[in-house]
């Protein structure tokens, strides 16, 4: 069971805030997906928030600070669920925290154009031991959609304070903060509904309460196990027969359970039958039926046929974006920043070795350089993703998509995380965030350096007209739908043999389009931007510091170093491949950056640019052979970029070193099939 | 061609041609998948209308002030009775 302990610094200031007389509350914000949530987490904690992950998890843990009237606001972002359910790693992360970490307030913010379903989690949240407040968000949105909420009856029939807002105008927002500052002091009244079973299921309900309620652990409530254990939640039902019930009880129980097994939707209906009861009080729909803009735009965004086609235009923006915005800022990164930073570093080195001032211009440097010269891309891809996403259209991208992504047992949502791979695959990896099955995510950040990215398409656009003429194109097309269709069959091979398991069902809510709060988008921008930094950054540094000492030692010259020595050891492979060992020199230093296996080939032939480099070329390799070494630099072993941002989105050496090495024996065993069908034609 | 399940006026939702008001009668898989649905409003009784079917391809239905978007494999797997007129939603 996850656990949340504070950290000691964290324990500290609350005992000093204590001491000093001053309040220090703990409030959870929960809520469904489309609430806003993260509108008003960023609204209340700004750039103040820390973010981590909980602990012995992958899902990421947000917490930040709000002062109000002296009193201190410890803020707790819980992941968005639809239930309390255990069905994925959220839910139980949502659950726990609120039973085990017992928050001073639970805040529940739910969207008032959607209150139904909201009410759901609020229905689960309720019998839960803690105290409550309902946010009821986006009133202007419901209004618009032709609902009519009040919330004072609202207050009334759920017998918990409820705040209106609209949290992307800011408006309602301070309130909050009052209530539940007053709802903690105990200002309030509060005397919760909560939901009950429906009467067909209550005394089997009642039946298990009775066999259980002795046995269950401290600080769970006995009712709510009995409730899950009949839901059939995994993870209460496991604790429940591994460490809490006797045999010969969790025999009666279980019998109970197995002659009960459509009781989740009893349970469900109980729930939603509460629901229905707060909507008839609190909800009126002066203008039902009417035709709204969300209606409108989708009848157009998730057409067979015009959805595919908006969706097009979209992705034609986007690299239009890049290629106007992002590659022309990158270059002028290079020479300026980092061009400038290398020419200090030299001048101020004049008087070191020439080994230090290597390392510093060319090592240390170098990585840096091309950490920063990502950014640019990095930004842009951040900026679109959370821009869509946040306008709703996310969703329908999926959506539109989702028929082509099913073959390889993937879902839509993959979709445009795997297409920004096309620009540069470290944004690829890092949007497979928006995914939310584990299983699928995962797949797709195995998935993402398969995408051919530009850098790859840099080596292709170089190589292909020395040895291919006129059918250069031909060949480099065919090079990307071939990597395309490895992708393909490696998504349909993973799905099958290594991430067995039921594939998710597609249920995906389609949000209402709503105008995208820029605040919100910025904040997500510049968290993804600064944590790519910090923790790919410092690794993509360690790893271009190793190749350049590779590349340097021990004497200096490429041609006698220890890279050297290591790529005619692995010349023998080459030569199935029809590749010398400087053909897989330039292979392996293409793990700092893809377009470094032409810049090394330069150095490796002479220091030779341009023609020369292409006339030398043209002399040592056949055509079979460069073709074979095209098929293996697209798809060998991620840039170390990519690598650090597998390793941080999968928290796993483990997947990381799966992808490492599919991808090189995917890419070994590609050149050499091509290598030896081309030469034997 | 989509299997048409007509057992006493049940037809399987992915068969419900868009525009036309349904109320859920039956779910039918694992526990785990059932309290999934169930989130997302999917219960018996519940009244919902689909809002997209082309025949092939995921389907779009509304249900409790929400849209929710579903495989055809799911959506054939929900038995719905359906309701004479538009008038039922809410």
């Amino acid at each position: 069971m996850a656990t949340n302990s504070p950290s000691l610094p964290e324990l500290r200031n609350r005992a000093a805030e204590v001491l000093n007389g001053k309040v220090t509350l703990t409030v959870a914000l929960a809520g469904q997906p489309n609430v806003g949530k993260s509108t008003v987490f960023n609204l209340l904690t700004g750039l103040s928030q820390h973010v981590g992950n909980w602990p012995g998890k992958t899902v990421e843990q947000k917490t930040g600070t709000y002062r109000h009237n002296g009193t201190t606001i410890h803020l707790v972002d819980l992941p968005g669920t639809y239930s309390l359910t255990a069905n994925s790693a959220e839910e139980v992360i949502a659950r726990d925290y609120i039973i085990q970490q017992r928050p001073d307030v639970v805040v529940v913010l739910v969207n008032a154009a959607s209150l139904e379903r909201n009410l759901y989690l609020v229905a689960e949240i309720l019998p839960l031991p803690t105290k409550v407040v309902v946010g009821l968000n986006m009133v202007d949105v419901a209004a618009h959609e032709g609902m009519n909420v009040e919330p004072q009856v609202l207050e009334a029939a759920l017998g918990v304070p409820v705040v209106p807002m609209v949290a992307s105008k800011n408006r309602g927002v301070h309130q909050l903060v009052q209530t539940v500052d007053r709802l903690a002091q105990g200002d309030l009244p509060y005397q919760p509904s909560i939901p009950e079973i429906r009467d067909d299921h209550r005394q089997v309900l009642d039946e298990i309460h009775r066999l259980v309620a002795d046995c269950v652990p401290e600080p769970y409530p006995s009712d709510w196990i009995a409730l899950k254990l009949l839901e059939g939640d995994k993870e209460i039902t496991e604790l429940m027969r591994e460490q809490c019930l006797p045999a010969d009880r969790w025999d009666q129980v279980h019998e109970i359970l197995m002659a009960h097994e459509d009781a989740v939707l009893a349970v469900a209906s109980g729930r939603y039958d509460w629901v229905g009861r707060m909507i008839r009080a609190a909800v009126t729909r002066p203008r039902a039926g009417q035709i709204t803009l969300t209606e409108r735009l989708d009848r157009w965004a998730t057409h067979p046929l015009w959805g595919l086609l908006i969706l097009a235009a979209i992705l034609g923006i986007v690299f239009w974006l890049t290629f106007a915005i992002g590659t022309p800022l990158q270059e002028m990164l290079d020479v300026y920043v980092v061009g400038t930073l290398a020419s200090v570093a030299s001048n101020g080195l004049v008087a070191a070795p020439a080994w230090l001032q290597s390392l510093v211009v060319d090592g240390a440097i170098g990585g840096a350089g091309t950490v920063i010269t990502f950014l640019p891309i990095l930004v842009i891809f951040f900026a679109v993703l959370a821009l869509l996403e946040d306008m709703g259209y996310m969703a329908r991208a999926a959506y539109v998509m989702d028929r082509f992504m099913h073959l390889m047992g993937l879902h839509g949502k993959s979709f445009m995380p795997l297409f920004l791979g096309f620009g540069c695959n470290v944004p690829a990896v890092m949007g497979s965030r928006i995914i939310d099955s584990r299983r699928a995510r995962l797949l797709t950040i195995l998935l993402a350096p398969l995408v051919p990215c530009a850098a790859r398409m840099t080596v292709i656009v170089f190589i292909t007209p020395i040895f291919f003429g006129r059918a250069a194109t031909f060949v480099a097309w065919g090079l990307i739908a071939a990597t395309l269709a490895v992708l393909a069959t490696v998504g349909v091979l993973i799905n099958k043999w290594v991430l067995k398991g039921e594939r998710a069902a597609f249920i995906m809510e389609l949000p209402l389009y709503h105008r995208p709060n820029l605040r919100t988008i910025g904040i997500q921008v510049w968290q993804n931007s600064t944590e790519f930094l910090k923790k790919a950054g410092s690794l993509i540094l360690v790893m271009s510091i190793v190749i350049w000492a590779l590349s340097a030692l021990p004497t200096g010259d490429i041609q006698t170093s220890y890279l050297a020595s290591l790529g005619k050891s692995l010349a023998p492979l080459g030569a199935l491949m029809g590749l010398n060992w400087e053909m897989m020199v330039a292979l392996l230093s293409s793990i700092v950056a893809k377009e470094n296996s032409i810049a090394t080939l330069g150095i490796l032939f002479g220091g030779a640019e341009g023609g020369g480099l292409e006339a030398s070329l043209a002399g040592v390799l056949t055509p079979a052979a460069a073709l074979a070494f095209l098929v293996v630099q697209m798809l060998f072993i991620p840039c170390v970029a990519t690598v650090a941002a597998v390793r941080q989105e999968t928290k796993s050496w483990g997947w990381t070193a799966f992808s490492v090495g599919l991808l090189l024996v995917l890419s070994l065993a590609g050149g050499i099939v091509t290598y030896q069908l081309v030469s034997a034609l | 061609m989509e299997p048409t399940t007509t057992s006493k006026n049940g037809v399987s939702l992915s068969a419900v041609p868009l525009g036309e008001w349904v109320q859920i009668r039956t779910l039918t898989g694992g526990q785990q998948y059932l309290s999934r649905l169930a989130s997302l409003g999917f219960t018996p009784g519940a009244k919902l209308k689909v809002i997209q079917n082309y025949g092939r391809g995921p389907i779009i239905v509304a249900l409790r002030d929400t849209r929710v978007a579903l495989g055809r494999g799911e959506a054939s797997n929900i038995l719905v009775d359906r309701l004479e007129s538009a008038t039922h939603g809410h």
